[in-house]
């Protein structure tokens, strides 16, 4: 059978949302006037300094794209979870378990909201801007690169965003925390990862995997060195990351699942 | 084969509890405690208890939604949390405060769309839509948003629902409450139709005693987690000594009656009307009181089992 019952709910969900058109339309534009005040603290931070950890503003610029296009992908596709608490009090959940698809499935196209679609055009702008203005010397290998880090990063994101709202299934009014992780994650990664404190910069970087979002690729890009000292394999191989985190969220999303079902609550 | 079979079903919560400013207590609570229960094709079970008794978590647990602490539970032959998404197919739900509607969208669409997610053909789609159209009279209504829906309205769209990709169970959680009337007469008309036409068998919740009456060929009692009475309406009666009583009208007045098989339980206008407790087979005692005195009229007076079920509950 051909149809997809994923993609005709997610449709269908849109469908809903467009019957509010007013309101659509102010979210649409608030929400990619909000986004742009992240690029316009990062101009006002090169007001004060030329350079961070090394990188100038253009090579700065492409990291903050990279993460910012990918947070808001990862965003715009999955950030409804972050309202688990919401369908474990309203019964949704319950619904969802009721009919024979993923429970992970028809979260995301169940709550979708377009809304939040607005978000991509202020990364898809800073990233092109980016480009265009960072040094980049561009052969076959790097427009791959940058056609893929910024849908690895989402991919990245998206499972930070459902690792974080799976743990909602123990902690269901852990949003704080996990918010912390997931906007932290965006705000880490819009920044050269060697401009951090060692330990710290290592926690988010690299043992979270968050610098091979925006501060890797960007490297390979631009075809800099590491001052970190990263060989420069590492930094065309950082979109695989993603793959990793994104098993490990699928597998933190079942037991939280099953935890779930085991408690009730 | 039952189309269900819980054996030492069980389920238990473990709450914390507040101990001293910091420390908390772990107390685990059995919101079912044991439940046996096998239920055959075609039944009509009620499945009753006050509330908190564990009705709706022995209800999750049969539907896959929640993993049973202890005990095992086959539905429809499955094991209904690992195989959730294959049991799904064949079981349906109304849970009256969880709808299965997309609340934006005219009603008619969360049918297409139940179609997708369920991978019913459509040609079995449209004859079982059709046939509830016309049993549900939902042509009116098709086209309206379900957010503007009455709540009659909505539950009737919410059984067809439920039953598009025709279950061979359905469970019903409270399915007449809140409705007026009509709709609620509507509504059990259509679930005894279901029952009778396609042999469905249905499990259902309700504090409706119209309900109990009308649907609940068996009764299922639940009661702090476990099953206090499993039998039909009349042997309910039976054991909580609620008895069918004969009032008869004489032409002339008469002394209490005394008659074998039936107590006198009042005696009125003189004795020109007498109300009798049946204990023995009604035949026998009618013509035990038309021996006894000029009987101009008589009425059975059916045992109300708004009596019994209200003494059960409050037993709790």
């Amino acid at each position: 059978m051909a149809e997809n019952a994923y993609a005709k709910l997610l449709a269908a969900q849109i469908r809903g949302q467009l019957q509010y058109r007013l309101s659509f339309t102010f979210d649409l534009v608030l929400n990619a006037g909000i986004t742009t005040i992240d690029v316009l603290v990062l101009l006002a931070v090169f007001r004060v300094t030329p350079s961070l950890a090394g990188f100038g503003i253009g090579a700065v610029l492409l990291m903050t794209g990279l993460a910012q296009l990918a947070f808001q992908l990862a965003d715009v596709a999955v950030g409804n979870l972050e309202r688990v608490p919401q369908y474990l009090r309203t019964g949704l959940l319950d619904a969802v378990l009721l009919r024979p698809l993923s429970t992970f499935g028809q979260l995301v196209v169940l709550d979708f909201s377009i809304r939040r679609a607005g978000r991509i055009v202020q990364g898809l702008c800073t990233y092109g801007v980016a480009l265009r203005v960072a040094d980049i010397e561009w052969t076959p290998a790097r427009v791959l690169l940058a056609a893929v880090a910024p849908l690895a990063g989402a991919v990245s994101y998206a499972a930070i965003f459902t690792a974080g709202a799976a743990t909602m299934f123990w902690l269901v009014d852990g949003g704080e925390v996990v918010n912390a992780v997931t906007y932290g994650g965006r705000d880490f990664a819009s920044y050269p990862t060697a401009m951090y404190g060692a330990w710290f910069g290592k926690l988010f970087g690299f043992a979270l995997g968050l610098a091979s979002v925006g501060y890797l690729p960007a490297l390979a890009l631009l075809g800099r060195t590491d001052p970190l000292g990263t060989p420069a394999w590492s930094h065309w191989a950082a979109p695989a990351v993603s793959v990793v985190w994104a098993f490990a969220a699928a597998g933190i999303w079942r037991v939280g699942v099953r935890h779930y079902q085991s408690t009730g609550s | 084969m039952s189309v269900v079979a819980a054996d030492g079903l069980r389920k238990d919560f473990t709450v914390w509890a507040k101990a001293g400013r910091f420390r908390r207590e772990r107390r685990t609570v059995s919101a079912v405690d044991g439940v046996d229960l096998r239920i055959e094709p075609g039944e009509m079970v009620g499945y009753l208890g006050p509330n908190g008794a564990g009705k709706s978590t022995t209800l999750k647990m049969l539907t896959g939604i929640l993993t049973p602490s202890s005990g095992t539970v086959r539905v429809c032959g499955l094991d209904p949390v690992p195989e959730r998404a294959r049991l799904a197919r064949r079981i349906g739900a109304v849970f009256g405060q969880r709808s299965q509607l997309w609340w934006d969208l005219p009603l008619a669409e969360s049918f297409t769309l139940l179609r997708s997610v369920y991978r019913v053909p459509p040609t079995d789609h449209a004859k079982r839509l059709a046939e509830c159209r016309d049993l549900l009279d939902l042509d009116e209504f098709l086209a309206t948003p379900v957010r503007q829906l009455s709540l009659g309205q909505r539950m009737r769209g919410e059984l067809t629902a439920a039953l598009l990709h025709d279950p061979e169970l359905l469970f019903l959680d409270e399915p007449t409450i809140g409705l007026d009337v009509v709709s609620k007469e509507a509504v059990r008309g259509f679930l005894a139709e279901l029952n009778q036409r396609y042999g469905t068998t249905l499990v259902l919740t309700t504090h409706d005693l119209a309900d109990i009456e009308r649907l609940c060929g068996r009764l299922v009692v639940v009661d702090h987690g476990r099953v206090v009475h499993d039998g039909t309406l009349a042997a309910l009666h039976e054991r909580y000594g609620s008895r069918r009583r004969l009032v008869v009208e004489l032409d002339e007045p008469h002394e209490r009656l005394d008659v074998p098989g039936a107590t006198t339980e009042s005696v009125e206008a003189d004795g020109r009307r007498q109300t009798l407790v049946l204990d023995g087979p009604l035949p026998a005692v009618v013509a035990a009181v038309a021996a006894a005195a000029p009987l101009r009229d008589l009425k059975v007076v059916e045992p109300a089992i708004e009596e019994v079920i209200t003494r059960l509950f409050r037993r709790s």
